[in-house]
């Protein structure tokens, strides 16, 4: 069981307790709110797809304590990031930047959605001139029996 | 001695699903008599494998540690639950587990599967053979289960602690269940592009088994999810990781699977793109329990590590998968495309929802696939994690959550989209009155929030607009409305009460993230803190002593604001023989909402605790009961229950008139 292997190495190594200590908190509420929004978006390089938030690695606790060194000596949310990119790499981001090459990641939801439409608009149309030109077999087949019928009942009498 | 039986029959296993296999491809032209042989083939595959997996149980439960794989996963001390659950807590032992599911689902189809067309009959259960014969042969050559030690050692390795957890026992048979039923669809849908014979009899066919398999999934992944909140200890429910992913995109597929199969049955169109749903959410799963399990997906160096087992895997995943894709480009042309419609009717509503749920799948799936694809080729490394799938696929899920509602108020064919649109105003009119309420009451801490409340209002209320409208509720005496609504077709109470659940889910979500509270200080006993409304009061830090672990304790009394007490004991435990402490979050409910309550490691002789108030956080877990719940209800809808098509027969005319 992979995913047993893979939660139980993140419970011994990384969660054993709990992310940030009060000890590492700042005074000041507004940057201490600003440090835990910033901590969400950056990953713990040594856990599995934990943010420094979440985990109690050694190294996420330097991480927390680098973020809110940078905040106080006056870096804006994005001077932090980029500080810690020019340190650790592009890894440690888990909201990727948009650049070329991560642009495929960020439009192959909307390319896939709006090429759905595309097809979906191509094949409309299509349905639309099925309709007018011809008809399925069992249509003619139905069409077929109801004039034999009409035939049948009311233009009789007539002949 | 009952371990070399195991091992016999496994193989015997195999070679008859080889044998069926061949046979069935080769002979399925004759019909009856072919079916008739891999119907019998279909059943001892399933006794055969079922032989194995008991003799399995069996050395586990005897703690029999020449069993190889008892002497590294069991212990003797073991509760006996934790003992036969351990027989899946591992590689090689859930490999025969996911083939009995296998082999059990195809033998359900050659017990109930007698009113079939025998052609198709013999081809699904060939396919089915097909998948067998791959997995019990990779089971076999390249992860035995029976192997044995000599000599045995005296006692068993694996007394792991935090694997001892009932979720997590029942956890893998369910989420297999699910995984392993979307493997019926795939050979149907394979039966079908072989036999070049698709039909409205065939989706009536598929859509009891996607209902299954989906059901199934829905529970393992909610119950998944459940597990990663109360047991790793910081709250989160769901954390987009590539394991979990990897169980949402089949979910995702499927249920994009379950709607179009309802078009198909019901107007005979969405043929061809049913097959392809079909066939790919059964490679998902595949990808799910295996792309998982060979390394690739958590880290390029695991697979390295046993490069014959990932390679075969990935080797197998490439034939039946690029199999499947291969027949599809070749014979979907040949299927005839169905019945017509207009683009506002209860087809195109059901197609808008299987092109958003299409797309979020793929969104998904780039998304995990995106940073290993990058890293192979071009040796950069990112990450995209929990903020980048928050947001697109929020994106992605707005607009299926906006025409939701209006799907099962539109007529098939041609549709009055205004009228439509006036039955949902009195709902619409409803979630913005209350998601303005909750926003102004509450308070908002994002600024989103309103948005998403609305959201799940709309698509919770939304859900009752068909039984409002059918059971002409308001317009008739109320004795009446009820009569009609109890005559209502269950499928029909399954739609609402399954979508009525991806609302409750969705309100849980917003509201947990919206309005959570956080308390993270230094205690000692005898302090007390406030969080929303509750008074937390440290009253003690012990040392306990449990079966097999000794803990350090703390018994917290929490005061709500009605004076009510209750008293919670978050422990951090460290288990014998196993290093590492693990906390034990302590977590009380109210209502629908939880205080979540852990004790931290200590700092400087005081304990850190950290508390969290999650407002109606049950909700998200209650909602994917109710999507369960949803697809039990329209199982046991007599038309759509298996091997019930004479009845079906006979109630078409009333439907007709």
């Amino acid at each position: 069981m992979r995913v047993l292997r893979a939660l139980l190495l993140l419970v011994l190594f990384c969660a054993s307790a709990m992310a940030v200590t009060p000890g590492e908190m700042l005074d000041d509420p507004e940057l201490e709110a600003r440090a835990r929004a910033i901590s969400e978006n950056v990953r713990c390089l040594v856990c599995q797809n934990q943010s420094i938030d979440d985990s109690d690695a050694e190294l996420a606790h330097d991480l927390r304590v680098i973020v809110r060194e940078r905040l106080v000596a006056g870096d804006t949310d994005q001077e932090v990031l980029d500080y810690l990119v020019a340190r650790y790499g592009e890894f440690v981001l888990l909201k990727p930047v948009i650049a070329p090459h991560t642009i495929v990641l960020w439009i192959a939801g909307p390319v896939l959605l709006i090429g759905g439409l595309v097809a979906l608009l191509i094949l409309a149309r299509r349905q639309k001139t099925r309709t007018a030109e011809e008809l399925s077999p069992e249509e003619e087949a139905a069409l077929a029996r109801l004039t034999l019928a009409d035939g049948s009942t009311h233009n009789r009498p007539k002949s | 001695m009952t371990i070399e039986l195991g091992h016999f029959a496994l193989i015997l296993a195999f070679a008859l699903a080889c044998v069926s296999a061949v046979a069935g491809y080769v002979f399925w032209r004759r019909g009856e008599s072919i079916a008739s042989f891999l119907q019998h083939g279909a059943i001892l595959q399933f006794v055969m494998v079922a032989v194995a997996f008991a003799t399995l149980i069996q050395a586990f439960v005897v703690s029999d540690f020449s069993l190889a794989l008892a002497a590294n996963n069991s212990h003797s001390l073991k509760p006996l639950i934790y003992k036969i659950s351990g027989v899946w807590g591992n590689h090689e032992g859930s490999m025969v587990l996911w083939i009995l599911i296998l082999v059990t689902f195809g033998a359900m189809v050659a017990a109930f599967g007698r009113d079939l067309p025998k052609q198709l009959l013999a081809l699904v259960l060939s396919t089915q053979s097909l998948l067998t014969a791959a997995f019990t042969g990779f089971t076999i050559f390249t992860s035995n289960p029976f192997t044995r030690l000599s000599p045995a050692p005296f006692e068993g390795a694996g007394l792991n602690p935090v694997l001892q957890d009932l979720g997590l026992a029942i956890h893998p048979p369910i989420l297999y269940t699910g995984y392993v039923g979307f493997s019926i669809c795939f050979s149907f849908a394979v039966a079908a592009l072989i036999s070049g014979r698709i039909d409205a009899a065939w989706a009536r066919w598929v859509r009891p088994w996607t209902m299954l398999a989906w059901l199934f999934l829905t529970l393992g992944i909610a119950m998944g999810s459940y597990w990663a909140y109360y047991e790793l200890g910081w709250g989160g429910w769901w954390f987009w990781d590539p394991v979990e992913n990897s169980s949402f995109m089949p979910w995702l597929a499927g249920t994009a699977l379950l709607h179009s199969a309802i078009v198909m049955e019901k107007r005979n169109a969405l043929k061809i793109w049913t097959i392809f749903l079909a066939i790919i959410t059964f490679s998902l799963s595949l990808l799910g329990t295996f792309m998982v399990r060979s390394g690739i997906l958590t880290s390029v160096h695991t697979f390295a590590s046993d490069p014959t087992r990932g390679l075969v895997i990935l080797s197998i995943l490439a034939v039946l998968i690029g199999g499947a894709f291969s027949l599809f480009a070749l014979r979907a042309s040949a299927l005839r495309a169905g019945g017509l419609f207009a683009p506002i009717s209860r087809e195109g509503a059901l197609i808008l929802n299987n092109l958003f749920l299409a797309t979020a799948t793929g969104a998904v799936l780039v998304g995990t696939l995106y940073p290993l694809l990058l890293d192979a080729l071009a040796g950069t490394t990112i990450s995209v994690g929990g903020p980048f799938f928050n947001l697109t696929f929020s994106i992605l899920m707005a607009p299926l959550l906006i025409v939701l509602p209006f799907g099962p108020l539109l007529a098939w064919k041609r549709a009055d989209i205004v009228a439509a649109a006036q039955r949902l105003v009195g709902v619409g009119a409803l979630a913005i009155f209350l998601a303005i309420l909750l926003s102004a009451l509450g308070g908002v801490s994002i600024s989103l929030a309103p948005i998403g409340l609305l959201f799940g209002f709309w698509v919770a209320f939304g859900a009752f607009a068909e039984l409002i409208e059918r059971g002409k509720i308001g317009r008739i005496p109320a004795r009446e409305s009820l009569r009609r609504l109890v005559g209502l077709p269950r499928s029909t109470w399954s739609t609402a009460l399954g979508h009525f659940g991806l609302g409750v889910t969705i309100l849980g979500i917003v509201a947990t993230t919206t309005w959570e509270t956080e308390l993270v200080t230094t205690m000692d006993p005898g302090e007390s803190a406030r969080l929303s409304g509750y008074t937390i009061a440290f009253e003690s830090f012990d040392q306990v002593t449990g079966p097999n672990y000794t803990a350090e304790q703390g018994t917290f009394t929490i005061t709500g604001d009605n004076g009510q007490t209750r008293t919670l004991t978050p422990q951090r435990r460290a288990y014998v023989g196993s290093g590492a402490p693990t906390t034990e979050a302590a977590i009380e409910t109210y209502g629908f909402s939880q205080l979540y309550l852990q004790l931290g490691e200590p700092v400087d002789g005081t304990h850190v605790v950290r508390a969290w108030y999650k407002p109606y956080i049950t909700l998200i877990w209650i909602g994917a009961l109710l999507m369960a719940g949803a697809g039990v209800l329209s199982l046991s809808d007599r038309r759509l229950r298996v091997g019930a098509p004479s009845r079906a027969r006979r109630r078409m005319p009333e439907a007709a008139q």
